[in-house]
């Protein structure tokens, strides 16, 4: 995808900011031009969360995105609020466990993907994010997973740095799923 | 966080600017919390200790800009931020600093006003920043950066330009900027040196007559001096500071003005109209004091007309038009704080533009 | 022939406006004869307030700047931060200090800003020609207290010294007046210890002047000393209210 303009959206919590800078960063990492831009709100827990994630060879012009050609939705709010918006042939990403609309448009691509279930399943309760990320690079390539490694080892804490080969395996199961 | 020469590094808006101004030689950061600018203030407070500096959260808005002036008039180079509301208390300090001709940078990350308005992005303090920053005969430098790079490289543009001409500067960002990340690349300036400043109040070490630091004039005559001294310094940064950005403009009928994040939607739509076929170009002021006025003159030479994109109801437009002299319409497009235009409805402007 | 008396080398020899009978000029004595005994003019910066000493920066030879009103604290905040090898102190008046730079004052001492600072208190705004100060006594007539001050509709005074001493941050806080010989000794005693509280790095010093303004009150020099022994004295009792020099640092 030479230009993609991502909206990811969800609750707050379920780590859709931070999926947004990991792509982010994934752009950054393949010497692309890249912008990550929150919504914020005054609530720092809890309510909803969105950000806009462009990746391209040219320089960006708006960061922020109105039309997406890739979302990712993990509750409906979000479903309702941008479904509408994405762009004919774009892609969506849908958490199946937590909608269970369809989407009722035929000139965009959906992709259901039970990531909150599969990540309780496989004991990687909170990746469900990554999850959709793995969906998200195997439909898109927006990176590769040798990128996507060097992201993680990059991004995540000197603490946490044993959580990388989990996050791996959630990227992997998106990737699959 | 530790970062190697000229390494792209992802950094948010704000903590860019922190980031920048270190770089820069500032060590001593005042500020207050207030959204959208709170991660500057938090970059500050984990780096200043560590690197000998000082961070400090002060009572107020007023305090913080005062404690900014004192460390001025010490001949070091300080710095604040805030938001719209914040800022028009710090008005009394910047007016008390343009008056004494101290340098120090004020970054405003703006947000929807007046009054409390709202926390999301806006651009409604153009006529605070340009127009009155605080009371009395003053100016001070306006720098509205539309990338973070951009916000790295004015942070450091705006500290050497508020030393040469002894005055305040201010970086006039938005909280789209202050909250998005982008790649930036942070140049090395710890071996630059910082110019002496014979006229600081940093003890006279039994070497010198007292320096004095002051705005006071009781003696009209000699207020009056000062301040037209002080008007022949704007003089000449009107003439030579001016920066702006032309994007598509050589052959351009049309012309859409706007700065910061609004310029880079503006950007989007001129992208799309150039490819519906349609003439035009964007001009964009970097610095909105002094105001690139020989540039809109130049774009507007072969133009049908203007269209100014604002996040605020049509504060720049009176700019544009002197700038240009009114010599062709100035049409105006835009939205209040939080509700950010969308690189489609300025296209439809455009094209009505084109049409009419 | 030997000199007995003169100038202190701290002070300029710019002649002071301050009117006939005021004690403006005892005090800006006392803390240039301090500063001269301690010999650190060439270190010191001084912060002159907006009110009746706002030309003290013509007066002080150190190194001066004039702040925004009340914002006397925040200024000296700013250049003790940056220069911290440096002795700075402010020069503030009652309306400066205590009305509309509440919040500086306070919080420079709750932070225990490592200044120095000198309260002139002589209960009334003298620049602006007697209007009713934050110190303003009770019954006390003033050009917006015609009627004498009535606390049903303006308050109380505020005792400034009483207050910063109940905060941590202030290591010494000594109120003292300038109406005779012992006390203005007395005075130049608090003031020499305030700044050597600040030498010694122990946090925020303020030596509070209960003063007179014989123009604004109307009243003869002599008498301006009188009415203030008689009615502000026990209203502003005189001593030391915070004393945390001798104590070890921890």
């Amino acid at each position: 995808m030479k230009d993609m303009n991502a909206i990811l959206a969800g609750f707050g919590g379920q780590g859709i900011l931070f999926m947004g800078k990991v792509i982010a960063y994934a752009g950054l990492f393949d010497n692309r031009e890249v912008s990550w831009l929150p919504s914020y709100g005054p609530e720092m827990r809890g309510g909803t969360a969105n950000c806009s994630v462009c990746i391209s060879d040219d320089p960006i012009c708006s960061p922020l995105v109105n039309n997406p050609n890739v979302l990712i939705v993990m509750n409906l709010p979000s479903f309702d609020k941008f479904i509408d918006k994405v762009v004919p042939g774009g892609i969506v990403i849908i958490d199946s466990t937590l909608i269970d609309k369809k989407v009722q448009r035929d000139d965009i691509t959906a992709y259901y993907v039970p990531a909150t279930a599969l990540a309780e399943e496989n004991g990687m309760k909170g990746l469900a994010n990554i999850i959709l990320m793995g969906k998200m690079m195997s439909v898109t390539n927006f990176c590769t997973k040798e990128t996507m490694q060097k992201t993680l080892e990059k991004i995540i804490p000197p603490k946490k740095q044993h959580l990388i080969p989990k996050n791996m395996s959630a990227v992997e199961l998106g990737i699959n799923a | 966080m530790v970062f190697f020469m000229a390494e792209r590094v992802l950094m948010k808006g704000n903590e860019a600017l922190a980031e920048a101004a270190i770089r820069a030689g500032c060590r001593n950061f005042f500020g207050y919390p207030i959204t959208p600018q709170t991660e500057l203030a938090a970059y500050m407070a984990k780096r200043m200790p560590k690197i000998g500096g000082t961070y400090l959260q002060a009572e107020s808005e007023i305090a913080a800009i005062n404690m900014v002036l004192g460390a001025a008039s010490a001949g070091v180079r300080a710095m604040t931020s805030s938001s719209s509301p914040g800022v028009s208390l710090k008005t009394e300090g910047i007016s008390y600093m343009a008056g004494s001709d101290l340098p120090a940078l004020i970054i405003n990350v703006q947000r929807g006003g007046p009054g409390l308005g709202g926390i999301q992005p806006s651009q409604s303090d153009y006529w605070q920043a340009t127009r009155a920053p605080g009371h009395g005969d003053l100016h001070v430098l306006v720098f509205a950066p539309s990338s973070v790079q951009e916000m790295v490289d004015l942070v450091s543009k705006a500290y050497d330009l508020a030393d040469n001409y002894r005055m305040p500067a201010m970086i006039l960002a938005d909280g789209m900027l202050g909250q998005m990340m982008e790649p930036v690349v942070l140049s090395d300036e710890s071996d630059k040196p910082l110019p002496k400043k014979e006229w600081a109040a940093c003890g006279h070490n039994n070497e010198r007559k007292h320096n004095i630091i002051n705005s006071l004039y009781l003696t009209a005559s000699e207020l009056e001096r000062l301040v037209k001294e002080r008007f022949e310094r704007y003089k000449v940064i009107e003439e030579k500071e001016p920066m702006f950005e032309n994007y598509c403009t050589d052959d351009a009928e049309y012309i859409v003005v706007a700065y910061g994040a609004t310029s880079r939607i503006a950007k989007a739509a001129v992208k799309e109209a150039r490819s519906e076929g349609i003439k035009v170009g964007l001009v964009r002021p970097i610095t909105l004091w002094p105001f690139p006025k020989k540039a809109m003159a130049a774009a507007a030479e072969n133009a049908k007309a203007f269209l100014c994109v604002e996040m605020s109801m049509g504060q720049m437009i009176d700019d544009v038009k002197l700038a240009i002299n009114c010599k062709c319409p100035v049409g105006f497009f835009g939205h209040t704080g939080g509700v950010i235009p969308t690189p489609a409805e300025v296209l439809e402007e455009i094209k009505k533009m084109a049409k009419a | 022939m030997a000199v007995v008396f003169k100038k202190p080398s701290a002070l300029t020899d710019m002649p002071t406006h301050y009117c006939p009978g005021c004690t403006h000029g005892i005090i800006h004595r006392l803390v240039a004869e301090v500063i001269d005994e301690l010999g650190i003019e060439g270190k010191t910066v001084g912060i002159a307030p907006v009110g009746c000493a706002v030309m003290a920066y013509n007066y002080f030879a150190c190194d001066m700047i004039e702040a925004p009103h009340g914002r006397a604290p925040a200024v000296a905040t700013g250049v003790k931060r940056s220069l911290p090898g440096n002795v700075v102190f402010t020069y503030q008046g009652d309306g400066d200090l205590a009305a509309i730079g509440t919040a500086e004052t306070v919080h420079s001492a709750t932070r225990g800003e490592n200044i120095t600072v000198i309260f002139v208190n002589n209960a009334i705004y003298g620049m602006t020609g007697g209007q009713m100060a934050p110190t303003t006594l009770p019954g006390q007539v003033t050009q917006t207290t015609p009627y004498g001050r009535d606390v049903k509709v303006a308050g109380y005074p505020v005792r400034i010294c009483e207050m910063v001493s109940t905060l941590d941050g202030t290591a010494y806080a000594e109120r003292v007046a300038v109406d005779c010989v012992k006390n203005v000794n007395k005075a130049k005693k608090a003031i020499k210890k305030a700044f050597q509280t600040q030498l010694e790095g122990k946090g925020f010093s303020i030596v509070e002047v209960v003063s007179a303004c014989p123009t604004n009150w109307g009243l003869a020099p002599n008498d301006a000393l009188e009415w203030l022994r008689n009615n502000m004295l026990p209203y502003y009792p005189l001593g030391v209210y915070k004393d945390k020099t001798e104590e070890v640092k921890e």
